[in-house]
């Protein structure tokens, strides 16, 4: 027997059950609950965001009360309580590493093993004197409900993607309308993963910024340190533009961007920045070094804005893997010959500058 | 808007009709509208396009109806693999976006978040 601890922040209180205290739990959220998912989202303390494995009460539940699943990842919980203001249910937490329950499902720690055991280490047939449990739909990838209800005598029924039709659900016996069973992706979820996608590009890509600056100091007609605030600050602006046009600009206009592979997308908007990039540098198209730099920029814009728009894949909620490949078979030599030669160019037009 | 739709003619999803005991659980998992229900009771595939892989379908189907090479459709989780990078830990700081995803036995060719 596995009870999850009270002194967790967000427990309010304890509910006595046959195997003991169980932690109590509210649909109202703290400000150290929204906090925590505001940090989760730009990338602070992700990857140790949970909470305790175990049967939780949200309300004030008995033995035959509705029983929730879902993944130890705090924003999961966070998402599934606060859409349950007055019902009295028991939440089962699986222990998923703190990985949300899609991602957890597709990598199979939640899983219809981590569920089966978790069933018999909470107490929870001692705690309810029913067999049934709701899943959220998206676990659907990692668990098989007629093992489960083979090994654990729990049936399983597929509760909705979104925990806001939660209570719709719950209200109309568990049955679920064809549009509570659909993934979307709107402009809201989308820009919900910036952060994350904006920190994951900067990163690395600080590093390259300063190399940039303290490259285009080289060569050129002035001294180094004129040199790099004329060509490294505007080698700075154009990188973070395609940082930006990549990681932003192609998740939010997405849907009514041309083309079906993410890359294209996000080169067709990176050409559109290169260009408005350029005619505001308006480099002297006259003299070898500005053609140069002028299309070392085309090169380099659009294909780093297509290998961060090629990234989103990950994020976005429609990408099949052997669509993923087929794109990536592609797109991913192009990018890369782009920037390089994008990147030689520049050298180049650096030094005969 | 309009539903978004991935690139044409890829998926791997395939459907055994005669398998199929017309319990209509890959209807229910499936978040994509791919799977419909005939007739006669029977599943079928009414959307092979936007089938997205991730493998609910088969998982859940009690006869094993359903084929589907599944896994998670992420550039970073694919480029991590051909780099050879692996670790116990699939998801690290960044998630999807950088870290390596590990694979699994189960036909998942590579998986992350």
């Amino acid at each position: 027997m596995s009870l999850p601890s009270l002194k967790q922040p967000f427990v309010v209180g304890a509910v006595e059950t046959s195997v003991g205290l169980l932690p109590r739990v509210t649909s109202s959220l703290t400000w150290a609950d929204h906090w925590g998912t505001i940090k989760a989202r730009w990338g602070v303390g992700r990857m140790h965001y949970t909470v305790e494995p175990g049967l939780y009460a949200l309300g004030d539940p008995d033995g035959r009360s509705p029983v929730l699943v879902t993944a130890n990842y705090k924003m999961s919980f966070d998402r599934l309580r606060e859409k349950l203001t007055g019902q009295n249910v028991w939440i089962l937490v699986l222990d998923t590493d703190g990985i949300n329950v899609w991602c957890s499902a597709g990598k199979g720690t939640f899983g219809s093993e981590e569920l089966i055991r978790r069933i018999a280490i909470s107490g929870l047939n001692r705690v309810v004197n029913h067999r049934e449990l709701i899943l959220p739909q998206l676990s659907g990838p990692g668990v098989a409900a007629h093992l489960v209800k083979k090994f654990s005598g729990f049936k399983i029924h597929y509760g909705p993607i979104r925990a806001s039709d939660l209570p719709a659900y719950l209200d109309a016996g568990l049955k679920a309308t064809p549009e509570m069973r659909l993934k979307t992706f709107t402009l809201r979820e989308r820009v919900a993963l910036i952060p994350i996608e904006l920190v994951a590009a900067l990163k690395p890509g600080l590093l390259i910024l300063l190399a940039f600056f303290l490259l285009g100091g080289l060569g050129g007609p002035a001294g180094y340190w004129e040199n790099a605030v004329n060509y490294g600050v505007f080698a700075v602006v154009a990188f973070m533009t395609a940082i930006l046009t990549g990681a932003v600009l192609t998740p939010i206009l997405l849907p009514v961007l041309p083309g079906r592979a993410f890359s294209f997308k996000g080169f067709i908007v990176g050409v559109v920045s290169a260009i408005v990039l350029l005619v505001m540098r308006s480099p002297d198209l006259n003299l070898w070094h500005g053609r140069l730099e002028g299309l070392a920029w085309l090169l380099l814009v659009p294909s780093l804005a297509a290998y961060l728009a090629m990234n989103f894949t990950g994020a976005s909620t429609y990408t099949s893997l052997s669509g993923v490949k087929k794109e990536m078979r592609l797109a991913l030599p192009m990018e890369i010959g782009a920037g390089v030669a994008g990147l030689g160019l520049w050298l180049v037009s650096r030094f005969i500058a | 808007m309009g539903r978004l739709i991935y690139l044409k003619d890829v998926v791997t999803l395939n459907l055994s009709e005669e398998k199929c005991i017309g319990c209509s659980m890959c209807v229910d998992v499936c978040p994509r509208g791919v799977i419909g229900m005939n007739g006669v009771g029977r599943a079928w595939i009414q959307d092979r396009d936007a089938c997205m892989e991730c493998g609910a379908c088969s998982r859940n189907c009690p006869t094993g109806a359903f084929s589907v090479q599944a896994g998670v459709g992420c550039a970073a989780a694919v480029i991590n693999t051909m780099l050879g990078r692996e670790g116990s830990i699939c998801c690290g700081d960044q998630g999807c976006t950088i870290e390596p995803c590990e694979q699994t036995e189960d036909k998942r060719e590579n998986s992350c978040c």
